[in-house]
């Protein structure tokens, strides 16, 4: 089989396009997982049994299914209930709820690295309970675990292509159509491969320098 | 640095110590002579003003089976200046956690001024306070840690008009001005700007001893701040501390194993063993001739080493 430049040329466009969805699908969806699994973490720290344990065990729950499974249910059987929404936002609504049972425990783990005696220095001078999370506590946590949590905008990136199993136009789908077309595979695969591998280096680079400038101080 | 003005804009303790109730402890100062005026601190930077006294009334406290505090009863009078020394684990951290309110009382009373800490008032009976009345109550008291504590997400002016200006309502401007007076009095007004983690050990402490006082509380507790620091920076942190202590009408609690600095700062000397007083007494007392075996052994022991 030899590699055919022309036809790679005539491709690219259109996989560059599935790139930009494989993008804003993972952007976005790291969006919802940052917020969701930090709103996880508070909960699950309230003092209302009923609520911190329901909240413990659906992140459970949902951390330990896989994600294709979650996209169909998402996508097919929602919709059976009157909530019919498209590919790409249910693709990026799945993908964030996965993930913030990640970050959730991200979070979790930033927060029990603060020293107790932060918390006994806000008691000190009376700081009220918004005030100590907002002003002590979260900055301290979440600075500690701001290379982790680059880390997940990396292995949520590499976990989006399963969002074809919902027909969601990513680059891997588009790929995959390009090759049915045409019968050649071995182009669109390898570029897809090397799309992948040209953005992680990117954002591990960005997320290394993240970690160097937080890991002073 | 501004002269010290022993006088201006603080009300005398005539004029604000309201009447005792008769329960619980005087509101009103002692008797306690205070010492004369010192080179280095300014005094319209301290706390003024009728201090309350302290009251542990049968106070209990465990950790699971493990009794700290065994029907503990103590005074401490208003604006007195009470060292406590013993042995490690005697309860003396319980005792200062306690009144801060990072522990739980188990059983007993805690008073400061003519108020349990602890308890409230719901008809004549009394119930465990709620936030609310902790919030209130914490306000007369502050709380010097061994290990600083600063907070190191801020730099040293935030972490001193963090409390003024979320806990007390003080404008930004007015936080700013108290904070630079008392950044001037430890003596880092050029480290307005630095962070914690660029602070000696010594200035970390003088920053928290500044961020205690920003709170103007009644009460200060001290638990042995001096001993995290290098041996080179235990003198300046004490000098300060005893300045304090001499120009402000704080009711004082002290842990400290530093006998000389005790001496200085101290009105009254606890001794503890196992939750309980040994021996108590002015310091010279407790120092010079003491009546307990118990005492002289720990005395001896801390002389050691
Ligand atoms: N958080 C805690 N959990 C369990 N035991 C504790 C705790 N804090 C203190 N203690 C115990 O209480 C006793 C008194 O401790 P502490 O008040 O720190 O003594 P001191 O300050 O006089 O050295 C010790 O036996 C200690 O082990
Ligand atoms: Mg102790």
């Amino acid at each position: 089989m030899d590699w055919n430049w022309d036809f790679t040329w005539e491709i690219l466009p259109e996989l560059l396009e599935g790139l930009r969805t494989t993008v804003i699908a993972t952007l976005c969806g790291y969006v919802i997982a940052l917020v969701l699994g930090l709103v996880w973490t508070l909960l699950r720290r309230s003092p209302s049994r009923i609520l911190n344990q329901t909240v413990r065990w659906v992140t459970e729950f949902i951390r330990s299914t896989p994600l294709i499974p979650q996209l169909f249910f998402v996508f097919y059987v929602l919709p059976s209930w009157g909530l019919t929404i498209g590919p790409l936002t249910a693709g990026i609504i799945t993908l964030g709820i996965h993930y913030s049972t990640y970050t959730a425990e991200v979070y979790r783990a930033g927060i029990a690295d603060v020293p107790k005696g932060q918390w006994e220095a806000c008691t000190a001078i009376n700081l009220p309970r918004s005030r100590v999370w907002l002003d002590v506590i979260l900055p301290q946590a979440i600075r500690r675990v701001i290379p982790t949590l680059g880390n997940y905008l990396i292995a949520m990136f590499k976990d989006s292509p399963m969002l074809l199993v919902i027909n969601v136009s990513e680059v891997l789908l588009v790929a995959y159509q390009e090759g049915g077309r045409t019968y050649q595979y071995l182009e669109p695969i390898t570029v897809v491969g090397v799309l992948f591998v040209v953005v992680s280096v990117i954002s591990s680079i960005l997320v290394r320098r993240l970690e160097r400038r937080y890991a002073t101080t | 640095m501004p002269p010290p003005d022993t006088t201006a804009g603080s009300p005398t303790p005539e004029e604000s110590g309201g009447a005792s109730t008769g329960e619980g402890v005087s509101t009103q100062k002692s008797d306690v002579a205070k010492g004369g005026a010192t080179k280095g601190v300014a005094a319209t930077e301290l706390p003024r003003g009728a201090a309350p006294g302290i009251r542990f009334e049968k106070v209990v406290k465990r950790f699971g089976h493990n009794v700290v505090l065994r029907e503990l009863d103590f005074t401490v009078g208003p604006g007195e200046r009470v060292t406590l020394i013993g042995p490690s684990g005697s309860g003396k951290t319980t005792i200062l956690r306690l009144l801060m309110t990072l522990e739980k009382l188990d059983d007993g009373l805690i008073w400061i001024g003519d108020e349990t800490l602890w308890h409230m008032k719901r008809g004549d009976k009394r119930v465990p306070a709620n936030q609310k009345h902790l919030h209130e109550m914490r306000k007369q008291v502050g709380m010097v840690f061994q290990q600083f504590n600063l907070f190191p997400n801020m730099n040293v002016l935030r972490n001193l008009t963090e409390g003024p200006v979320r806990v007390l309502g003080l404008s930004k401007d007015e936080a700013v001005e108290r904070a630079r007076g008392l950044l001037d009095m430890v003596g880092l007004a050029d480290k307005i700007d630095a962070h914690p983690s660029q602070l000696s050990g010594g200035q970390q402490q003088r920053v928290a001893i500044a961020r205690a006082l920003a709170m103007q509380p009644k009460v200060l507790l001290l638990d042995e701040v001096t001993s995290a620091l290098d041996p080179e920076l235990v003198v300046g942190v004490q000098d300060l501390l005893r300045d304090i202590a001499r120009q402000s009408d704080l009711t004082l609690l002290c842990v400290t194993h530093e006998m000389t600095f005790a001496r200085d700062i101290s009105d009254r000397v606890l001794m503890f063993d196992q939750g309980q007083i040994v021996e108590e007494g002015p310091p010279d007392q407790i120092f010079g001739e003491p009546s307990e075996q118990r005492t002289r052994d720990f005395l001896q022991a801390v002389l050691a080493t």
